[in-house]
């Protein structure tokens, strides 16, 4: 071994750091985030802040907002909101999907139910959640569970018809009964499905959270967004959509982190 | 280990919807006996293997050790052609384990019969792996593995070295023939090559051309293993195999229409 090749390895390392091909992908983000927000200013400069508020502007409102810790609030409200009604439209949409896909009689009853319903627009029922539910948290909850549930159950039937009948008959000729074979072979044939459905209501739920939190919500960062409007505060809707924004790739980033965890195996 | 059981299909015929594939097939196949179902393709040999693992409705009827065939058991372990049937979320051990952990064998119990069978089939050193880490060949041991650890008494493998390449097949050719000898199973092994039932059965039974296909002939392969193919009674039983299939090839492909001796126009 030579000097040369024991610190080769050094200096490769420090390389990949500062400019390894994944730092360097990193850098190309940032500084086109960094120019966007630069010709964002150059605009801003030409029109009044009521049109188009400055970069800086909305820095300083956003520093306001967590100093006073109305920003926490409105984050945490619509977060709490798409975490617990979509847990609660994947718990359902699951087990639905399965009993559809495997039983022909449960789709058959379900069925034009689904096909019905997909295609309203969770929006299209605010005004009759309020109405059923009140204007507490329950109506916004229930309007994420309706827009997770679809999404989950078709997938999840796409799912159990994509299952393999070869792996059912060996399955079958090892022993295994009705209850086993969904157990042990269809769910987590059909597991890749469901997080991919899970993903995809996970986007959508932050539609439907604004639009719930704009027409029956005091807190929430669409009703934060709604209220900027009778202050004239077109700095807060900044505020709201770039919290937004991140709210949800965090969001995204935590469950693929979640399932890339505890679902590795099933991701084949 | 248990012992390999009898099989006797009686007036055996199935059919999907109008489609009669097999039709009056009467063969008595002995304990612990190999027998190789031979065929032109289409004609409906895995069609016969899987009424027996039980997966199809027959008219007539199939016993395997005495008993009724109405759906699939324990008793008839399967391979497939396939190694997709394996689970690709489970390691080779699970996967192995399987049918135990239905049958709600404990686990350490568990975890010893696997060892066992991984073994046996030559598969120790990867029993931690995913089937997705593993060759072709290695799967279809995977496979192998984890239907012998239910000790059927009867294995049913379709074409199970169809998809390997020629020198992993003759490999696996010859592991079967140990571990059958070590299991004493019965063993009905559909395939289309005519040197692999010469090297591995006690009987080839040739099938005629479907629909409708039946047994055209039974030979019998009274030669000692390890069997030379290149030995004068092997390359004769060949020629008279190769002539049998060959008349039923013929015959298959006149029904399609595509008889080669008619001139092009």
């Amino acid at each position: 071994m030579t000097d040369a090749t024991q610190e080769a390895p050094m200096k490769s390392g420090l390389a990949r750091i500062m400019m390894g091909p994944n730092a360097r992908k990193a850098m190309i983000g940032v500084l086109s985030v960094v120019c966007g927000v630069i010709l964002w200013h150059l605009a801003s400069l030409r029109t009044s802040p009521l049109f188009l508020p400055s970069p800086l502007t909305v820095a300083q409102t956003t520093m306001e907002m967590v100093a006073d810790g109305s920003l926490f609030v409105a984050i945490g409200a619509s977060a709490w909101r798409i975490s617990a009604g979509w847990a609660m439209g994947v718990v359902l949409g699951v087990p639905l999907g399965l009993l559809m896909g495997r039983f022909h009689v449960v789709r058959l009853i379900v069925d034009p139910y689904i096909e019905f319903f997909r295609f309203i627009p969770p929006i299209a029922f605010v005004t009759l959640a309020v109405i059923w539910f009140g204007p507490g948290e329950f109506t916004k909850i229930v309007l994420i569970f309706y827009t997770t549930v679809f999404i989950v159950t078709l997938n999840t039937i796409a799912g159990v018809s994509a299952v393999n009948p070869l792996r059912l008959q060996a399955a079958r000729s090892m022993g295994a009964t009705k209850l086993s074979e969904m157990t042990t072979v269809i769910f987590p044939s059909a597991v890749p499905f469901m997080i991919t459905g899970a993903r995809i209501a996970m986007g959508n739920s932050f539609l439907t959270v604004v639009s719930a939190e704009i027409v029956s919500a005091q807190t929430g960062l669409g009703a934060m967004i709604w209220t900027a409007r009778n202050f004239g505060r077109t700095d807060w809707v900044f505020v709201g959509i770039i919290a937004l924004g991140i709210l949800g790739y965090l969001f995204d980033r935590a469950f693929r982190l979640a399932t890339q965890k505890w679902f590795k195996r099933f991701l084949f | 280990m248990a012992k390999g059981a009898s099989i006797q299909l009686d007036h055996v015929g199935i059919s999907f919807g109008e489609a009669h594939v097999v039709s009056n097939v009467n063969l008595d196949i002995r304990p612990g006996e190999f027998i190789c179902l031979l065929g032109p393709s289409g004609c409906g040999k895995s069609t016969l293997l899987n009424a027996i693992a039980g997966f199809l409705p027959v008219a007539g009827s199939i016993h395997v050790g005495g008993d009724r065939v109405t759906k699939p058991g324990l008793d008839r372990g399967v391979v497939f052609q396939s190694a997709e049937v394996l689970f690709p979320w489970l390691t080779i051990r699970e996967n192995v384990e399987y049918g135990l952990k239905l049958a709600g064998v404990p686990k350490q119990e568990r975890h010893k019969k696997a060892d066992h069978f991984v073994a046996l089939v030559g598969l120790s050193h990867a029993a931690d792996k995913f089937p997705k880490q593993l060759s072709g060949g290695m799967r279809q041991r995977a496979q192998i593995a984890r239907v012998l650890i239910n000790e059927p008494s009867v294995v049913l493998m379709d074409e199970p070295f169809g998809a390997l390449d020629a020198q992993t097949r003759e490999v696996l050719q010859k592991e079967l023939d140990r571990i059958w000898r070590e299991t004493g199973c019965t063993i009905v092994f559909v395939t289309h090559d005519i040197w692999e039932a010469l090297l591995l059965a006690d009987r080839v039974v040739v099938m005629t051309a479907g629909p409708k296909a039946g047994i055209k002939t039974i030979e019998n392969i009274d030669l000692p293993h390890p069997r030379d193919a290149a030995s004068p009674e092997c390359l004769e039983l060949f020629r008279r195999l190769r002539d049998d299939i060959g008349e039923e090839v013929k015959r298959a492909l006149e029904q399609q229409g595509l008889n080669k001796e008619e001139p092009v126009t």
